[in-house]
């Protein structure tokens, strides 16, 4: 069955995968067509179709031109709103993540499996059962409708991801390199820095892309608790195709969405390797 | 064991400066660990309770019983979502099970391009819903998107409306969760392909069964606590499906396509009925436990025999 020989079965199999393949791509390439082609072309046809003239200019409408809600500034404050609660929240959620996975799993201290049990509890609880809390949260320390307060969250509620993640990675960490370091006098602190730290390149790249995917494409989060200018790019998404439903703007449109797609999948594409172990360390809980 | 150092003198003024001098070690360790731990109980906690109450506009006290909960499910919305989930939950999981699997034996061929494939199968894993419910409302709808491609290119009387179908909307919503993660199904199939012993294989072979039959009987019970796995995570998705419903359908036409997530957000947001709501978003929670208690209870008998082997 896994021989190399030009059988017609094998020429089945490559048809079979690039007709799969291909429409898998269908939708990307679609959108980034359509990003070059003018509003009015894709008006007169369809959605699909190769551009007549290639429109660059929709990107810079995309960026810095269209309207949302009155404002005319484009996705870009939208992206940097994104930039703003994704960049922070990965760094902070991935070295709390970090320093909790190795307490629990090398260090250990009174009470470890039960704390640890409880937050990884975090990993199904589904967010609906957080919206009010958190609103009300958010409101008492005045940071409802802002960026700070989305940093907040997606720390707090990345943590149970990231210490899983961490913890599963230390646990194989022979604990006699830990006995020893604490005999020549090394405390929690010097013993992370200079055994743990030095060991965790390959976890903590797996993290940081796990945690800014997911804080990129959050979007219920997002649009409950902040409004207007505040809003993360897929929130402004949604709001873009509602504000501009009377006159179509596809062109633009398609502009916007691969300019908002495109963090995480340079991300996906320069870490892919990473990216998948996430998917499949996230899966094995 | 524990984290107290063996050395600490017994002594009370001493022992008290130790337990100073290691303060930023406590507090790095309890803080962030308290915090996710406090929030994930209070949380649920106090969302339980508001669903006893008769909160409307702004969380009150008071206790109304099972009031929320019985209005919430004689609700034709929630009656809509809740088949909605049946629906889309099973139809999802299943395509995108024999999706994942089928390309997860084809790559496992030996195939020239192999890395590239599996990129390629993967990448919709790393675009948000939003994009993806937006890119596939245009394709989708018929004025815009295949079906007018298709009458542009002469055969007028194509008709592919299911976006506007209030019937057929709901597989809309299964056709881009499937593009979106049956990737991730074959991930998982394809690292159990590869662990497949091999001499089992080589085994079989020499027994002369063939290619399909190998697959079949030798091959495929092997992978099916990854199955269960794959299952899991994906009625996980499919449970609290948002995002991907906002930006496909956004619950329509009318609410054909409502689903759990879009009812609790709806009673939160929109109606300010904080007790409904709240009491959806137990029902949701539940239905998740229906999925994941059997599935932990499982994982821990699986485990007890790995260990006890």
């Amino acid at each position: 069955m896994r021989d190399r020989t030009f059988a017609p079965s094998r020429i089945l199999i490559y048809l079979l995968v690039s007709l799969i393949a291909a429409a898998y791509l269908a939708p990307l390439a679609v959108v980034m067509l359509n990003s070059l082609r003018t509003n009015q072309e894709i008006a007169q046809a369809s959605m699909i179709g190769w551009p007549k003239q290639w429109a660059w200019s929709n990107y810079l409408a995309a960026w810095s031109g269209f309207c949302v809600a009155e404002t005319c500034a484009g996705i870009r404050p939208y992206m940097l709103n994104s930039a703003l609660v994704t960049i922070p929240a990965t760094i902070f959620s991935t070295m709390l993540g970090a320093i909790a996975g190795y307490a629990v799993s090398l260090w250990r201290f009174r009470g470890d499996n039960w704390i640890y049990g409880i937050v990884t509890l975090g990993l199904f609880l589904p967010q609906q059962m957080r919206l009010l809390p958190w609103t009300i949260v958010l409101r008492d320390i005045g940071l409802i409708n802002t960026l700070t307060g989305l940093v907040l969250i997606h720390t707090i509620q990345g943590l149970s991801f990231t210490t899983l993640f961490c913890r599963n990675y230390y646990i194989a960490i022979p604990h006699e390199l830990i006995r020893a370091a604490r005999i020549d006098g090394a405390g929690f602190f010097r013993i992370f820095w200079r055994i743990i730290l030095p060991l965790s390149a390959p976890i903590l790249i797996v993290t940081v892309i796990w945690q800014f995917t997911h804080i990129w494409n959050e979007f219920l989060y997002g649009v409950t608790f902040t409004t207007g200018q505040q809003q993360p790019v897929t929130a402004a998404l949604i709001a873009l195709s509602a504000a501009i439903a009377d006159i179509p703007q596809h062109g633009v449109q398609s502009a916007a969405v691969i300019i908002a797609a495109l963090p995480t999948l340079l991300i996906y594409l320069l870490g892919g390797r990473y990216f998948v172990r996430g998917l499949t360390a996230g899966a094995v809980k | 064991m524990t984290g107290t150092g063996a050395a600490a003198p017994r002594t009370g003024w001493p022992a008290i400066s130790g337990v100073v001098r290691r303060l930023p070690e406590y507090m790095t360790i309890w803080v962030p660990l308290l915090l996710s731990a406090a929030h994930l109980v209070s949380f649920s906690l106090w969302t339980i309770w508001i669903s006893f109450t008769p909160s409307t506009l702004v969380p009150v006290s008071g206790w109304v019983g099972l009031r929320n909960y019985t209005a919430v499910m004689a609700s034709r919305n929630w009656k809509i979502a809740f088949d909605n989930l049946l629906l889309f939950g099973s139809a999802f999981v299943l395509l995108s099970l024999v999706t994942g699997l089928i390309l997860a034996i084809l790559l496992d061929q030996r195939i020239r391009g192999e890395n590239v494939l599996r990129s390629i199968f993967l990448y919709p894993l790393a675009v948000s819903f939003v994009v993806t419910g937006t890119v596939w409302s245009w394709l989708l709808n018929p004025g815009l998107g295949i079906q007018k491609l298709v009458h542009d290119l002469g055969w007028t009387s194509f008709r592919f409306d299911w976006l506007v179908d209030r019937d057929m909307a709901i597989w809309t919503i299964v056709i881009a969760a499937i593009w979106q993660s049956s990737g991730f199904a074959m991930a998982l199939f394809l690292a159990g392909l590869r662990s497949v012993d091999a001499d089992i294989i080589k085994a079989a072979q020499i027994d002369g069964a063939g290619p399909i039959r190998t697959y079949w009987r030798v091959i495929l019970p092997t992978l099916w606590p990854i199955t269960i796995t794959v299952v899991v995570v994906q009625l996980q998705f499919a449970i609290s499906a948002f995002d991907l419903v906002r930006a496909l359908t956004n619950g329509g036409p009318g609410i054909a396509t409502q689903l759990p997530a879009l009812v609790v957000y709806d009673l939160m947001f929109q109606r300010s009925q904080l007790g409904r709501g709240a009491a959806a978003a137990v029902l949701m929670l539940l239905i998740l436990l229906v999925v994941l208690l059997p599935y932990a209870a499982w994982r821990y008998v699986q485990r007890r025999r790995a260990t006890h082997a």
